[in-house]
């Protein structure tokens, strides 16, 4: 029963995939395999994905494809489960037999098709942040975000910068904050600033106040840092404001989004955060080589799907490009020579940053790839 | 003597065997083993939910609760503390049934929905605590779990094994595993069924009142049958751990325990070969909706729904009734 089951599945794909293989060339085509949380709770990373993979992979078929050949998009939605996402990456090597995976929005989906990846030996961008992911570094697996680790040092940094030692956490118990807080903890001590509260709170909490006010009432906290997203963030950022703390108030790359200013209102005023250059492409100098790669992202995304690009569909985008670049670099899709060539791109310009990958170094980013950007009169103003 | 093997007590465990071991003969692909040792292993616990839900007529909605336990205890003490798997399991078990006799004597005094809540509320608290507990089992991002051992020897799904002269691949070898494990689940909850212990939970189902009143300790074998459903999703929690590879708190999740109501509800409740029908349809239906892409939720949403209403008392039994009406009929014609 299964197997006429997912025979008949097959042929449904077939048909529709037939559609698409007509309106390209008649050579094979790459197939570029991809599951994402295109629904449920991490919708907000999958959904951009996945419309950023599909325009750039139609454009770049427009163009000719790579190779001469036409490039086959094969994608799941994992509902931002891990093991539904651990499945679809087995149909994918196995059932599908892609030649690269592109995908994996979340953390945890990542990791768990990491060991199917690795013993199958197929080359693996990922588009999710955190550092596990090439710390260590991990043969075919390769990623493109910043890690939270990044955006800690990028945040302390700057607050170093401006005197600041002593400070007060606040952060989110969902993946990405409680990953946030264990960097920025570790970041802190190396860089000899000290955490004197440090306090949580979960995604469907709707008020923070008395975390809030424990850090307002520890003496010494010089700023507040909260590492969290989803609306958490943005109730945090309205309490704040609501209990008047009149400390610098920093939050993480997160919610560094447009929508995140239309919840906390006029409560953002003067937060800082570390953020894609997406969020502000015109203001960034001339001679800033991604300024041409960002305004482009951002005016081709919001043509053709009509809604506000977001950060994490750029993921996707570099994701896409760094593969491409390093099949033509190979030559083939031979997929060890696809590896070794991802591992030596060199000097690639996205919109998330510029990537120098090497074999030690499976994301290529800095921590200079954050910009930090600070919110006056209801916008994204660039600092540095 | 097709009559008598009809009437025989275990027809149904032979024929699950059957269809197990025939199975790979139209597997042609590492991927359709990956999802059959899956279902094997759900289909085990979800047999033992049905001991619970089915035949003693009392709601769960945070079992995945206790497979999640199950999973993160193997997950724990196998990569942190270098146990052993077996060992690892079978404390896990021990552990996650105390804990469910704890909580059932006075959950199991409740009633109807009240029960649901508090099983429910179960259900969440270990799933918050597998969340926020990061030191030990990763927080939310997960945890890699190695590979089954025993006494050395090592069951992983990337590996290559020789049965009797066979070359297998580790996904193949993990499937025959999963098969003769859920092999045994269903002959020991046959056992249990067929016991007087069976009979007496048949009672508590029927009407609990009566049931107290012929003598039967209605509390008692309640939290009995609660216990032995917690064992039964704790040791597959653990099997499915190393299974998969890595564990997230997902696993002991309300999305999961609602998922294994929902195959007991769909295969039909009570009826052991029923929800195991349940668990791989349920199981099946994701991969097969893929390739609809958007559409795939809602008409995951009408297929439950549609079979809820036209197959009430659940697939496999209606499937049975009306195969037995049939053949009465076909039999009244002939004479």
């Amino acid at each position: 029963m299964l197997k006429t089951i997912l025979r008949r599945t097959g042929k449904f794909a077939a048909i529709a995939a037939a559609g698409l293989v007509m309106s390209a060339q008649a050579a094979e085509p790459i197939k570029i395999g991809s599951f994402l949380s295109v629904t449920g709770p991490a919708s907000f990373l999958g959904d951009p994905e996945l419309k950023t993979l599909e325009m750039y992979v139609e454009k770049i078929n427009e163009d000719g494809g790579v190779l001469g050949r036409p490039l086959e998009l094969i994608h799941y939605d994992d509902v931002g489960n891990a093991s539904n996402a651990r499945n679809f990456a087995s149909r994918l090597i196995r059932s599908d037999r892609v030649d690269i995976i592109v995908g994996g929005s979340t953390t945890g989906a990542t990791m768990a098709a990491v060991p199917l990846v690795e013993q199958a030996q197929i080359p693996f961008v990922s588009l999710a942040g955190a550092v596990v992911i090439t710390t260590p570094v991990k043969e075919w697996v390769f990623k493109t975000p910043q890690s939270d680790r990044m955006a800690a040092e990028r945040i302390l940094g700057d607050m170093k910068d401006r005197g600041i030692t002593k400070i007060g956490l606040i952060s989110g118990t969902g993946g990405f904050g409680s990953s946030g807080r264990t960097q920025t903890l570790e970041v802190a001590e190396q860089m000899g600033i000290e955490v004197l509260a440090d306090e949580t709170y979960s995604g469907s909490d709707t008020d923070m106040t008395a975390q809030l006010t424990n850090i307002r009432n520890t003496d010494g906290v010089e700023a507040v840092l909260n590492f969290g997203f989803g609306q958490g963030p943005a109730i945090v950022t309205r309490n704040y404001a609501q209990l008047g703390i009149d400390l610098p108030f920093y939050q993480s790359h997160g919610v560094a989004s447009d929508s995140f200013l239309e919840l906390a209102g006029d409560a953002a005023e003067g937060l800082r955060l570390p953020a894609s250059p997406l969020l502000v492409p015109d203001s960034l100098p001339e001679d800033d080589p991604q300024k041409e790669v960002v305004q482009n992202y951002k005016a081709e995304y919001e043509a053709r799907w009509n809604s506000k690009v977001s950060t994490f569909g750029a993921y996707a985008y570099d994701g896409l490009m760094l593969a491409v670049q390093a099949i033509e670099a190979a030559g083939s899709t031979d997929k060890e020579a696809v590896r070794e060539a991802l591992e030596n791109i060199q000097g690639y310009v996205g919109v998330t940053g510029e990537f120098n990958l090497s074999p030690e170094d499976h994301n290529g980013l800095d921590a200079d790839s954050f910009r930090i950007l600070e919110v006056q009169n209801g916008e994204w103003k660039l600092i540095n | 003597m097709l009559n008598r093997f009809m009437q025989m007590r275990l027809r149904d465990l032979v024929i699950l065997a059957v269809i197990l071991f025939a199975l790979p003969l139209f597997l042609n692909n590492p991927f359709y083993y990956d999802l059959a040792t899956q279902m094997a292993i759900i289909a085990a616990t979800v047999v033992g939910l049905n001991l619970l839900v089915g035949f003693a007529g009392q709601i769960s909605l945070g079992h995945a609760g206790f497979f999640g336990l199950g999973a993160y205890f193997t997950g724990i003490m196998t990569s942190n503390y270098g146990w052993s798997s077996v060992p690892a399991l079978v404390v896990g078990a021990i552990l996650v049934g105390i804990i469910a006799w704890i909580v059932g004597r006075p959950i199991l005094r409740l009633k109807g929905h009240y029960l649901s809540m508090a099983t429910l509320a179960v259900g969440f608290i270990i799933a918050i605590i597998l969340n926020n507990e990061r030191a030990l089992t990763g927080g939310p991002d997960g945890m890699p779990v190695p590979a089954f051992t025993v006494f050395g020897w090592e069951l992983s799904p990337f590996g290559s094994y020789n049965l009797l002269g066979m070359e297998l691949n580790g996904s193949e070898a993990w499937y025959l595993f999963a098969a003769v494990v859920l092999l045994v689940a269903v002959w020991l909850a046959q056992n249990l069924i067929d016991s007087p212990i069976g009979r007496a939970l048949r009672s508590v189902h029927g009407s609990e009142v009566a049931a107290r009143v012929v003598g039967v300790d209605t509390a008692r074998y309640k939290s009995l049958v609660f216990v032995v459903s917690a064992i039964y999703a704790s040791a597959m929690g653990s099997l499915y751990a190393h299974f998969q590879g890595f564990i997230t708190p997902a696993v002991a999740g309300f999305d999961f325990s609602i998922l294994f109501i929902t195959m007991v509800v769909l295969g039909g409740m009570g009826s052991t070969m029923g929800v195991i029908l349940g668990a791989v349809v349920l199981k099946l239906l994701p991969q097969v909706l893929a390739d609809f892409q958007e559409l795939e939720t809602v008409m995951f949403g009408a297929i439950l729904m549609l079979t809820m209403i036209f197959m009430p008392k659940g697939l496999l039994p209606t499937i049975q009734m009306a195969v037995g009406k049939r053949m009465k009929k076909k039999a009244g014609g002939q004479a």
